[in-house]
């Protein structure tokens, strides 16, 4: 099936390429969704069975597979949204569809992939793909964004080779000679300590710029701000996911190893410095798709706090992130209808958005709390989970360096906020601003009740998977 | 004899450390692709044949004459001030790459274990330390470029120290080599000179907070 889904993916992001007619776009897309849809289902049918050599998914690999399912949907509309609104040529509606196809396939390929090597090359083809949508406006700014986020990203690719490289001379005496990522965490035992230490390190960075975690998280902002809303929110939800899966496969591999007690420590510096970064730009940005991004960068660094941290602090973070993916792509959802109003992303030219769009306004109020995790937003449930293993683990240091500073971006997040919803804006012409359709709002409600849906009562095989991919570990 | 060649090539890292011109910098490269073509002959010996052929003409077609006479191509057209303007002077950057040098022999000295040609870590690794150098020192998006180029080099002959074991790692380094100078190079390069007219990296730093 992964083979008829690649091949699918390329006829249909090549007619998507060449076409120009607008009916056989979205007859194109609405294929490659029912693709999509048979793919995830036959992957669920087909759990821990290998297919094609290199693929195989697990349980993590099909609750994810499932979360990008109910990501992608709105995605694809609030797509044809900005292609509508934005008046686009049907050469660079061509492309930008494209793209995400292409995007959200190699994406999936990464997930169920069973090989390092080959997760790897799925991962540089994200990268191909992104900075499609990234250059779509084609001007300076948008050649800015691209320029960078191509640069880092081949440099962590590089990284990735580089560690992969090691991870094979740490097998190279002991006669293991495939990267299986199951062969590889039965004779983890068996590797070289050494080499296995430098190929956690160089995978771990690598990885870091497609999760958004310090060091290489400075290109997935620019990305996130210069790429169109709705793939922003394929790159803050999905994009980050496919970071965190591949740090969480090495990780797994480490585990069964005495190192493991040092890549903790190395995943809990990144996370700390990670949510440190978030904490001192979200304290004062004032461009409204910058601060979801750094947002992004916060949540991420808790995920990994809990992955480092062990205990029930593994469960949470695949909890969290799962949460995370329903909720940041319901900000970006709203920033294009936000952006019809005030034209501008500065905090400064907007204000009173309860006045201009009373949906969108509830969402944004809805978003703020569910992303700062107030209840009864889900992501309380797995920040208090994560927060309670660092309890248990005696880490009071952590635990109280986290707290001050997730109270600050709280602070941050909310002072802006609220002025966007509440504060007059200081210059509006109120007859330029578009009539809103308060059911473009509804996608964004349906991902926010998923989020608190999926943490306060979650359905039995929801939580049975989670269980099995915290076993990995 | 592969030796030689490695020691050859660190040398001139330590050649480019002191370069002025941007072609010097595109010299090197050349000669680098082709002391690599070189070591890859010696140490791939195990190798089945067609695979080995088509390793040797990745380094040779691509490494040595492909990219720079591509990068070539690029200074010329969008008429790339010739000097390098590194911010750091010649004399300092000689004394760092030394020093990296020196860092990543004592590195290796450190390991303890006999299936690992040293020379090739050393070798290796002070590349890819060197270029991430070369990015930060220098103003240029094209010197940004060559910088890349080198980590790839050093990246390549760590590849072959696994070579013989495991083919698929050093094809899979040619497909990264291939797919990051084209992303680079072939798709972005070319669009850099008609947005932008003076390719500089100080005019691509308004994305900040």
């Amino acid at each position: 099936m992964s083979g008829i889904f690649l091949a699918g993916t390329f006829i249909i992001a090549l007619l998507l390429f060449f076409n120009k007619n607008t009916f056989l776009n979205y007859l194109l897309v609405s294929l490659y969704v029912f693709l999509l849809g048979g793919f995830i289902g036959y992957e669920y049918l087909h759990l821990n069975q290998t297919e094609n050599v290199f693929f195989k998914p697990d349980a993590l690999s099909v609750l994810l597979l499932s979360v990008l399912g109910i990501v992608t949907l709105p995605a694809f509309y609030h797509a044809y949204r900005y292609m509508v609104t934005h008046d686009e040529t049907p050469h660079s509606r061509g492309m930008f569809f494209g793209g995400m196809i292409v995007l959200i396939s190699s994406i999936c390929m990464a997930y169920t992939s069973n090989n390092m090597a080959v997760m790897w090359i799925f991962t540089e083809l994200t990268t191909l793909s992104a900075s499609i949508l990234i250059y779509h406006h084609r001007n300076l700014r948008a050649l800015e964004g691209v320029w960078k986020y191509v640069f880092v990203c081949s440099i962590s690719i590089s990284f990735i080779y580089i560690g992969i490289l090691f991870l094979s001379l740490a097998m190279k005496d002991n006669g293991i000679n495939t990267l299986n990522i199951d062969e590889l965490m039965q004779n983890a035992t068996q590797l070289n300590p050494f080499w296995l230490k430098l190929s956690f390190l160089f995978i771990f960075t690598g990885f870091t710029v497609k999760a958004g975690l310090v060091p290489m998280y400075s290109a997935g902002i620019d990305a996130k701000d210069k790429a169109p809303a709705p793939a922003g929110a394929l790159f803050s939800s999905i994009l980050m996911n496919m970071g965190f899966l591949g740090i969480y496969r090495m990780y797994a591999i480490v585990c069964k190893t005495e190192i493991q007690h040092w890549a903790a420590i190395v995943i809990m510096l990144s996370a700390i410095l990670s949510l440190f970064v978030a904490t001192v730009y979200m304290s004062h940005i004032k461009n409204i798709k910058r601060m979801f991004a750094y947002s992004s960068i916060e949540h991420m660094g808790i995920a990994m706090l809990g992955l480092a941290t062990g205990g029930i602090g593994i469960y949470a973070s695949i909890l969290h992130i799962v949460l995370h993916t329903f909720i940041k792509p319901a900000l970006f959802f709203q920033f294009n209808q936000i952006y019809r109003v005030y034209e501008s992303k500065s905090i400064y030219d907007t204000g009173y958005y309860f006045k201009y769009n009373k949906a969108g306004a509830i969402v944004l109020l809805l978003g703020f709390i569910s992303a700062t995790a107030m209840p009864p937003s889900g992501l309380f449930v797995s920040e208090f989970l994560i927060f309670q293993s660092l309890f248990e683990k005696h880490n009071f240091i952590v635990l109280a360096m986290v707290i001050i500073m997730l109270t600050t971006i709280i602070w941050g997040f909310g002072s802006n906020m609220f002025k966007l919803l509440f504060t007059p804006p200081l210059y509006i012409d109120e007859k330029k601003i578009p009539k809103s359709n308060p059911w473009e709002s509804l996608s964004q409600y349906i991902l926010l009740g998923l989020a608190i849906y999926f943490a306060y009562t979650p359905p039995v095989l929801f939580v049975q998977y989670i269980e099995e991919a915290v076993k990995l570990i | 004899m592969s030796e030689v060649l490695l020691i050859t090539f660190i040398i001139s890292l330590l050649l480019m450390s002191t370069a002025n011109r941007i072609s010097t910098y595109l010299n090197i490269l050349v000669f680098q692709g082709f002391i690599l073509f070189g070591i890859t002959l010696f140490s791939l010996s195990e190798m089945n044949t067609v695979n080995l052929i088509l390793i040797l003409m990745e380094t040779i077609i691509f490494k040595a004459i492909a990219v720079p006479v591509f990068l070539r191509t690029i200074i010329r057209r969008n008429h790339i001030n010739r000097e390098a303007e590194p911010s750091v002077s010649n004399f300092v950057s000689l004394i760092i790459i030394t020093f990296i040098i020196v860092v990543s022999m004592m590195l290796s000295t450190q390991i303890k274990n006999p299936s690992l040609n040293k020379t090739v870590f050393v070798v290796s690794l002070s590349n890819i330390f060197t270029g991430l150098y070369f990015i930060v020192s220098r103003k240029k998006i094209i010197t940004h470029v060559i910088g890349y180029l080198i980590i790839e080099n050093g990246v390549f002959i760590l590849s072959l120290a696994v070579g013989n074991e495991m083919p698929m790692m050093v094809n899979l380094g040619i497909m990264l080599d291939i797919f990051a100078s084209v992303l680079i190079l072939g798709i972005f390069f070319n669009k850099i000179g008609d947005v932008l007219n003076d390719p500089d990296v100080s005019q691509l730093q308004n994305l900040k907070d």
